[in-house]
């Protein structure tokens, strides 16, 4: 019985590590994996496919210029981005283009609970938070 | 070498005629520089006066619409020195042509709406809706240096 949830942590962990590059990255990815069991015990691994999904999907419910991530990440998030509200450039969000993006807890949560109410109209549930960055650390 | 050297010198003197006129004190704080400039430029703190400074502050979770939420340690630290530089209270030079159109006691949230502003910005409503623009509180769309207190 231990061991299995050991090995059932531990196969969480697993994508989280795969992806591995900053170790506060890893910390913020087991964070949120630790979350997402807590929800919902059944929770297995991250995935940066819905990560994707979530990032691209145009959402109602939120403020009406910013319908989608893409509204102010724009579609490439190699590319700089400009803030649909203020105008203001925004530096590429995908790791590739921008290795410090998802390094900072505080930074982080903040975004996710600004840019979620924005574009959904409410928070982002752990799950999100993690496909999210599985998809922006992969891109 | 002369050309060069004159030339020089030109930049120079153009610098600082800009800093006897048109120049602002530039934020100097690293918090008001992260948080403020997250999602907009992080205004000269000389623009409003303390008072509403503190009450935009205070009215993060609705700031324009806006939940900008911060943590209370973070809006005390940005408070003391938004408040402490304010255009009634640090403000000199350029400060005072905006605060001179504040009320006694007035607290403007919107530095866009200070006659002084809008005295400089006349313009058509097609340039404001360039996409370059968005919206009126984007200086450096047009000022390039705005951030750095040069406003040419
Ligand atoms: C209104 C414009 C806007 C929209 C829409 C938007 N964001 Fe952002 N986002 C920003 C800005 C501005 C930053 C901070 C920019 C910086 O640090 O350079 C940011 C940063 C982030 C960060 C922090 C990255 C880091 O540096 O670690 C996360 C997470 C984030 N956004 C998630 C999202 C998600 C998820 C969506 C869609 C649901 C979204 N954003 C939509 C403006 C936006």
């Amino acid at each position: 019985m231990k061991r299995s949830i050991l090995m059932a942590a531990m196969l969480a962990l697993a994508p989280a590590l795969a992806l591995a590059g900053d170790p506060r990255r890893d910390a913020i990815l087991s964070d949120y994996a630790a979350e997402a069991r807590r929800v919902d015990p059944a929770f297995a691994a991250f995935s940066a496919q819905r990560g994707e999904t979530l990032f691209r999907s145009r959402w109602s419910g939120g403020d009406p210029r910013t319908p989608s991530c893409t509204a102010c990440h724009t579609a490439d998030p190699r590319q700089p981005g400009q803030n649909a509200k203020t105008g203001r450039p925004i530096d590429p969000v995908a790791v590739s283009a921008n290795p410090r993006r998802f390094t900072d807890k505080a930074t982080v949560e903040k975004h996710f609970m600004r840019d979620c109410k924005s574009v959904l109209g409410r928070e982002c549930t752990p799950v999100e938070k993690g496909d999210y960055i599985a998809f922006m650390a992969g891109y | 070498m002369r050309a060069l050297l004159a030339a020089g010198l030109l930049a120079l003197t153009a610098t600082a005629a800009a800093a006897d006129d048109g120049r602002v004190r530039p934020v100097t704080d690293p918090a008001v520089l992260k948080e403020c400039g997250a999602c907009h430029m992080a205004f000269q703190s000389v623009f409003l006066p303390a008072r509403s400074w503190s009450r935009l502050l205070d009215g993060l979770a609705d700031h324009f619409g806006e939940d900008a939420t911060l943590p209370a340690d973070t809006v005390e630290v940005i408070r003391t020195y938004l408040t402490a530089n304010a255009g009634d209270t640090g403000g000199r030079g350029e400060a005072r042509k905006f605060m001179r159109w504040v009320a006694p006691g007035g607290t403007p949230l919107r530095i866009t709406e200070n006659p002084a502003f809008l005295r400089e910005h006349r313009f058509p409503e097609s340039v404001w809706k360039d996409p370059k623009v968005v919206t009126k509180s984007n200086c450096l769309a047009c000022h390039r240096r705005a951030d750095q207190g040069v406003y040419e």
